[in-house]
């Protein structure tokens, strides 16, 4: 990346040689995609290995499906008994894990940098030999609905997120939840998840990231020994999902919960997400989403609803920049006890409105943009959350070359490029507005 | 496809002890300032950045009477004005230096971290210090913030993991400031104003409690005077830190009820304090019981053979001022009956037998073999540096840790598991809908 590289040129005078924070790349004949960030403070590693599919690539009627195999990966292999793969990382002192995106799903280790081979051979094995076993496969079904119940149903805000989501993609997948319909879930079974496997775990649907105290040329060698005797799957294609159509009403949504105790509203916006070759408008939206409700008091909207008008008790912004599909600009605004969400959502729309009109403060734009470059630097100190960044983005469809022109588009966006952008996203028939509340009459919950 | 790789498993085994723990030397050393403040700092010039964490033991557990939650608000008005610069100001500046501020209150500290670039870190340090040493708490920020705390407090008011913990700690401390929440109730912090939030600050931010740790773009010589001009307008002595009490676990289920589909159980009794020689022995069976993850036994039992949770855990709790030993997980209200009961077995089953000698192999390779990827990365060693202060460890423990977690023997854990695990005293609050559970309180 272009800061690191400036950086060696001052202190070596050289740049022969790839810089600790550099990324380097290869990609193996099955079409295996292998990053490395070298980073040599400490003797550690993180390995991380990202398959292009997600939620987003289920069948209908098979909600939660890629974040229940991503479970089931740490089954039995051909190889391997149930739960070893995890046994035999923590017996190397490693840690390891996984997650699961409407894009993609990926799995990581970290573990001393000496059994990056080790790690690596069984990530190999996983690949395309999983064989979990039909009562393995039950038993963590319980599982996933148990943490459906946590992370989902136990809390009001995440019934709502659910909601929100369904309202606004109404046509593409991305309107499902990624941890699955609680109904659809209960139907899971291993024939159905091991189809899944079939269809999207290969090595030309999977992006090898290895960051830490690792050369780039051992990697690439370890790669070729372990994922490259493993043949390329021809059933990995484009990753076409049905579009959204124009979308032509505003829609409003009430979610009333009776364990709401302080109300809120948000509005999200369907906004493109940064394209390959194609930025400049994200780059636009996520400048606009710092400015507006980025962390802290100098945002617009804090400025405006928290301290001078004193209508909120918080209020932000979010833009989600990565994704295969079209994404979304959010914001929200929570009322003081005495304010209603009407007036709050008026207040809300007014300085919408006078931002599209004026556009940003400049001076307010450079301090942005002064964050963005210390982030840069502080990011470096950050070795998961690189690695973490970059297989996000390459498994979304971007390529490095646009990993690495996106902080100088971020530092290029002009005053009028974010009120452009603005104004292109904020459009009534863009959005959902959506009101958390308690119940109109008091239902008892307890307590 | 992956015939070797067992092979190469086993090899991996072998090898580890003899070289993992040589690894995790690292170099720190402790800087006294010209005036007499100690700070323990790792150098590494490798990024333009200096991390700095610093802890003021005391916390909310200084909270006076009847004004839970002042250090907690105190502590979030920090970053919002100080000297001649008002709330906006203030955050302006900090942008200004992108430098990144954190204040954070617990029960048992005031935590301070601070991350700063090397091109304008003295300006950086002098913003930080203002926060700590001159904040305004105007009457306009001091409403906003306790606005903000507020929400947060009555959201809590239907959060199953919050009323839960809440339920515990009082159940638990009955008198003791631990009794009540670091944000304090409802109750006491609408009444909490700039006064109460000045005493805290004078009560709370003091050099005869504070710790601090620096990792990054420094050298020795140019952080010693730098530690004085960040920490040296303290005042020299805080408020007096409470007593220290014996947990009044008595082994009760209490049922708190919830419209949620999935009850939280929150469970525990009495701890052991960090310094007790018992401290590591402990450690290790809690890693084997409940503590780490995936491999434990209580995620074995309950999630990977039974799918009764998506997630159980223990933890040792040493707080400065009491400690404990507490869990927590969640089931559906209709299995969460059956998850209790198999805690409990395991509970008693650990207390009288201990563990195996392949479990604590297993646990020591893990746990030793773990302990440098604590250490990538200048943030996470000044965590670290700061951790090992705040448990009253010694500057060479980082390098003589992996020794002392090696030492231990069946023998050491079936001692601290007869002591420590007492299924008698073990305390649960339920909070849900929970079917087949009694509450017996």
């Amino acid at each position: 990346m272009r800061l690191a590289i400036a950086l060696l040129l001052a202190a070596a005078g050289s740049a022969a040689r790839a810089a600790d924070g550099d990324i380097q790349s290869f990609t193996l004949p099955n079409g295996l995609q292998g990053v490395v960030i070298e980073d040599h403070r400490a003797p550690v590693v993180t390995q991380m290995v990202w398959y292009r599919v997600g939620s987003a690539d289920e069948t209908p009627g098979e909600s939660g499906l890629a974040h229940f195999l991503e479970h089931l990966m740490f089954k039995a292999t051909d190889e391997l008994a149930d739960g070893e793969f995890s046994k035999i990382v923590a017996a190397n002192g490693g840690d390891d894990n996984a997650f699961t995106s409407t894009d993609y799903t990926a799995y990581f280790q970290r573990i001393a940098a000496d059994r990056l081979d080790l790690v690596m051979g069984m990530e190999a094995d996983r690949m395309t030999d999983l064989d979990p076993g039909a009562e393995a496969v039950l038993s963590e079904r319980d599982v996933v609905m148990e943490e459906r119940r946590q992370v989902v149903e136990n809390d009001p805000g995440g019934l709502f997120a659910e909601e929100r989501r369904a309202a606004l993609y109404y046509n593409h997948p991305y309107g499902r939840p990624v941890i699955g319909w609680m109904h659809e879930m209960e139907q899971f079974d291993e024939e159905k998840a091991m189809a899944f496997y079939r269809a999207h775990y290969a090595p030309n649907n999977a992006i090898l990231v290895v960051a830490g105290d690792v050369e780039a040329a051992e990697v690439e060698r370890l790669a070729r020994e372990h994922f490259g005797p493993i043949p390329a799957s021809d059933a990995i294609g484009p990753r076409i999902r049905p579009q959204e159509p124009p979308h032509r009403a505003a829609r409003r949504l009430e979610f009333r919960d009776p364990r709401v105790r302080q109300p809120y509203v948000t509005r999200s916006w369907f906004a493109p997400q940064r394209r390959p070759g194609d930025q400049r408008e994200a780059a636009a939206l996520y400048v606009l989403a710092e400015l507006l409700g980025g962390p802290g008091i100098t945002s617009v909207m804090a400025q405006e609803l928290q301290l001078a008008e004193g209508v909120a008790i918080d209020a932000g912004a979010s833009y989600a920049d990565t994704g295969v599909d079209p994404q979304s600009f959010n914001v929200y605004v929570v009322p003081k006890p005495d304010v209603s969400l009407a007036e709050a959502e008026e207040r809300l729309d007014a300085l919408l409105a006078r931002f599209v009109a004026e556009g940003p403060d400049p001076q307010q734009l450079e301090r942005i943009k002064t964050r963005i470059r210390a982030d840069r630097i502080f990011d470096r100190d950050n070795l998961q959350y690189r690695a973490r960044q970059v297989g996000s983005e390459l498994a979304t469809g971007l390529t490095l070359e646009d990993v690495e022109a996106w902080p100088d588009l971020l530092q290029a966006v002009t005053p009028e490029e974010v009120r452009a952008a603005a104004q292109a996203v904020f459009r009534p028939e863009n959005a959902v507005t959506s009101l958390m509340m308690a119940p109109e009459t008091v239902e008892v919950v307890g307590q | 496809m992956t015939r070797i790789l067992h092979a190469l498993a086993a090899a991996f085994l072998l090898a580890l002890a003899a070289t993992l723990p040589a690894r995790a030397a690292i170099d720190i050393v402790p800087v006294t300032s010209p005036g007499g403040i100690t700070a323990w700092l790792y150098e590494d010039h490798t990024i333009p950045m200096v991390s700095l964490e610093a802890s003021f033991r005391g916390g909310s557990a200084l909270d006076p009477e009847g004004q839970a939650g002042a250090v907690n608000l105190m502590t979030a008005l920090l970053e919002e004005g100080s000297g001649d610069l008002d709330a906006t100001a203030f955050a302006q500046a900090r942008d200004d230096l992108a430098a990144g501020f954190s204040f954070d209150a617990g029960r048992d500290e005031v935590a301070v971290s601070a991350r700063m670039l090397s091109e304008n870190l003295d300006a950086s340090v002098d913003l930080l210090r203002a926060a700590l040493v001159e904040p305004r708490f105007d009457a306009e920020a001091v409403a906003r913030v306790r606005g903000q705390v507020a929400s947060i407090l009555r959201s809590d008011e239907t959060d199953p993991d919050a009323i839960a913990s809440r339920a515990f700690y009082a159940e638990a401390f009955p008198g003791h400031p631990y009794a009540l929440p670091p944000d304090g109730t409802l109750a006491t912090v609408a009444d909490l104003d700039a006064e109460a939030v000045r005493a805290a600050h004078r009560a709370a931010l003091a050099k005869d409690r504070l710790m601090i740790a620096v990792v990054g773009d420094i050298d020795a010589e140019r952080l010693g005077p730098l530690l004085d001009r960040l920490f040296g307008d303290l005042p020299e002595t805080g408020a007096p830190l409470p007593e220290v009490a014996e947990p009044a676990t008595a082994g009760t289920l209490s049922v708190i009820d919830l419209g949620i589909p999935q009850s939280v159980v929150v469970f525990g009794h009495a701890g052991i304090p960090r310094d007790d020689p018992d401290f590591i022995p402990a450690f290790v069976m809690d890693h084997i019981l409940g503590g780490g993850g995936f491999g434990s036994r209580l995620t074995e039992e309950v999630r990977e053979k039974r799918g009764l949770t998506y997630g159980i855990y223990t933890y040792l709790a040493p707080g400065d001022f009491g400690a404990l030993y507490m869990g927590r997980f969640s089931s559906a209200n209709g299995r969460v009956a059956e998850a209790l009961g198999i805690l409990r077995e395991e509970w008693a089953l650990m207390a009288e037998e201990g563990v195996t000698e392949a479990e604590l192999e297993d646990a020591k390779r893990y746990l030793t073999g773990a302990y440098p990827l604590r250490f990538d990365g200048n943030e996470r060693i000044a965590g670290q540096l700061l951790g090992l202060q705040t448990a009253g460890l010694d500057i060479d423990y980082v390098n003589e840790r992996n020794d002392l977690v090696e030492a231990v023997t069946r023998e050491d854990i079936a001692r601290v598991a007869r002591r420590i695990l007492d299924p008698e005293h073990l305390t649960f609050v339920v909070v849900g809908r929970p079917e087949g559970v009694q509450a017996t309180n």
